[in-house]
């Protein structure tokens, strides 16, 4: 692997939430690589801490209650673990920006589209008013708002939620970041529009060249946009893959349950009327976490040694990461003969 | 033999929009504009369309938990936008609802035992309290919960549970027909399967008759015999789930299908974008609602509202554009 190439570089991270009911580690020990202009997918239900991971490398999580207690995340050569707020400020919005999952709430009422666009213009790029409102304009131009012009000056609730999260994203890439962290970008908004905001980001993506951090609950939406997956369960990485691999031969039970469990269309054409798979039990509550390896309360293929001891993540073949004490026999048991 | 438990016919509800001083009637949303489909015994009828195209306000004026302004609604036999109030109250233990929001909809008060007792208590059905407790305790394993959790209460279960909880009451008067508002978008992904199965088992065990409004339409796919596609207040197409998925036939639902994302990386599929947002239900084009967005306007279709017309195979299309419905 080209270590040029590696944009992002998180290393064992931890975030922790410090609460009434105890220490919920919702990031126990993360680790992954993002390298320049990849789309990167993290997957995983609520609570597994996929947002939380995202969050942590912008360090916007909330302290108190939270905290990032543990790890490094290099961008380029600088751990931003490190960095003083006003340097890490300089960061966000304009190196490394997010859109958040709800356009709603996500966008300040009181100010005008043109305005919240404009402020990382003039906070990064020191440009006049005049200045950044033309390119407030371009921005708005570049995902596809019809008359612009007219847009900038309107209020968020003026706005329909795709038209919202459109604003959103040319805010996100208006200073043109090297990374562009998607947090559920289009759970909150209809198939139609879903597939429209997509779309544009792909089509952006292309064009700017920026990496892709995706964060979703939805495997259709991960297939069709990223080349690399990364899966979580309850604050850790239980398979690392890309994305043919995770789709085709997923090797970790939680993801081949996922996988199962989910209804497709068009199901019936191929294969008839069938019942879904089910993944018994629920997720664990991060304050009760089971010893051992995380899933073993629910999975299929439980063994004593899942109860007792967790399994490291370990690489199967090239590029393929899983934590699990099944895939680890059987690479005792290939290794040994 | 096929037997109707549900006839729907014309069915309108037009929310006025108030303002000015007096509070005078300004306009209307037209959230339901003359819907019209039917349901057999023991079928399953999915509803399927954006946010604000009148899914959840078709349901809820079924079942005359708001006044329709227009419109009959025929269940079994009984026309319920004219019965008096005590003859509805019957009516409604043969209908009843699951609703989207499993944290919204179970009073954080009362016990699972008292939420899914209360019907059971409205209606006099179990003459005493151990009968009342025992009936309890069925439902409770018939959804897959233990008998003891009826002493607990909505917060100490999980979104999954709380929806059994919710499945549980509507079960718990026998009913014909059960309307499932998004019963599982609230939830995640492996606790999805769970209801979806869940809500099948059920549906077989009691000879039920489900409506199941979604926006997910993979859900609705898997759990339905057929599926009615809305746009704007009205239906735009409605046809039996592999007709809808291999031969569909309105613009809209094309696009809708094309739209789902394919779990799946080796499939990519021509994708039909759709331009433009779904215009306010308060000023709706003239014509077809459809026509603003879609790809094979004419000239009539801003002019005149296509009707819901029969093309053979129980597949039908409201759309200018296909042979046969103009």
């Amino acid at each position: 692997m080209d270590a040029g190439n590696v944009l992002l570089d998180v290393r064992d991270l931890r975030t922790v939430f410090h609460t009434f009911d105890g220490v919920a580690k919702a990031v126990d020990g993360v680790s992954y690589q993002l390298k320049e202009g990849e789309p990167l997918g993290i997957v995983g239900e609520s609570g597994c801490g996929k947002s939380v991971s995202a969050l942590s490398v912008l360090r916007l999580i909330p302290d108190p209650p939270g905290r990032i207690v543990g790890g490094e995340i290099f961008f380029r050569e600088t751990n931003l673990l490190d960095l003083s707020d006003s340097d890490m400020r300089k960061i966000r919005g304009n190196r490394i920006s997010m859109i958040f999952q709800e356009p709603m709430t996500s966008l300040n009422p009181v100010f005008t589209v043109g305005g919240q666009i404009a402020e990382a213009f003039r906070l990064h790029q020191g440009l006049s008013r005049q200045e950044a409102r033309e390119r407030s304009v371009d921005a708005l131009r570049l995902v596809n708002i019809p008359a612009p012009e007219k847009c900038i000056d309107q209020y968020p609730h003026e706005l329909s939620g795709g038209m919202r999260q459109r604003v959103m994203i040319a805010m996100a890439l208006g200073c043109k970041p090297e990374i562009l962290i998607a947090d559920e970008p289009t759970t909150a908004l209809d198939v139609t529009i879903q597939a429209q905001i997509i779309d544009l980001m792909l089509q952006l993506k292309e064009e700017l060249g920026m990496a892709i951090i995706l964060i979703t609950h939805d495997l259709g939406i991960i297939a069709e946009t990223v080349s690399r997956i990364i899966v979580m369960y309850a604050g850790k990485i239980v398979e690392e893959a890309s994305t043919r691999t995770v789709f085709k031969s997923p090797l970790h039970p939680y993801t081949q349950g996922l996988l199962q469990s989910m209804p497709r269309l068009g199901d019936k054409v191929r294969v008839g009327r069938v019942r879904l798979e089910e993944i018994p039990g629920v997720v664990p509550s991060l304050y009760e976490l089971p010893t051992g390896c995380r899933f073993s309360t629910r999975c299929r293929h439980v063994m004593t040694i899942c109860k007792q001891e967790e399994p490291r993540l370990e690489q199967i073949e090239e590029g393929h990461f899983c934590r699990c004490w099944l895939t680890h026999q059987e690479r005792q048991v290939s290794g040994d003969g | 033999m096929v037997e109707r438990l549900l006839n729907v016919e014309n069915l309108k509800k037009y929310f006025s929009i108030k303002g000015g001083l007096f509070q005078k009637t300004m306009g209307y949303v037209r959230a339901v504009d003359g819907v019209s489909f039917f349901l057999n015994r023991g079928e399953s009828l999915g509803l399927v369309g954006e946010s604000g195209c009148g899914k959840s306000t078709t349901a809820r004026a079924l079942l005359r938990l708001i006044e329709p302004t227009e419109g009959k609604v025929l269940f079994d036999g009984k026309d319920v936008c004219a019965l008096p109030k005590e003859e509805l109250r019957q009516l409604r233990r043969d209908m009843q609802i699951v609703f989207q929001d499993p944290y919204a909809s179970l009073d954080p008060r009362r016990s699972v035992g008292q939420i899914i007792g209360e019907p059971l208590d409205v209606f006099g059905v179990c003459s005493n309290r151990s009968e009342r407790e025992e009936r309890t305790a069925c439902l409770l394993k018939e959804v897959g919960l233990q008998p003891e959790h009826a002493w607990r209460y909505p917060h100490e279960f999980s979104g999954g549970q709380r929806q059994r909880i919710g499945i549980a009451r509507a079960l718990a008067l026998n009913p014909k027909l059960i309307i499932g508002d998004e019963p599982v978008s609230a939830l995640d992904v492996s606790i999805q399967a769970q209801i979806i199965n869940l809500l099948e088992d059920i549906q077989e065990n009691f000879g039920l008759s489900y409506i199941i409004i979604a926006h997910d339409l993979a859900v609705v796919e898997h759990i339905c015999d057929r599926i009615a596609v809305m746009y704007l207040g009205r239906i735009v197409e409605s046809a039996p789930d592999v007709e809808l998925y291999t031969n569909p036939k309105h613009p809209y639902t094309q696009a809708l299908l094309s739209a789902v994302p394919e779990p799946d990386p080796d499939i990519r599929k021509e994708r039909i974008i759709l331009t433009g947002d779904v215009p306010s239900p308060s000023r709706p084009p003239p014509g077809c609602h459809f026509h603003t967005r879609c790809s094979a306007r004419q000239e009539v279709c801003a002019v005149n509202a296509p009707v819901l017309v029969d093309i053979g195979g129980d597949h039908y299309v409201a759309c200018h554009s296909v042979a046969g419905s103009s």
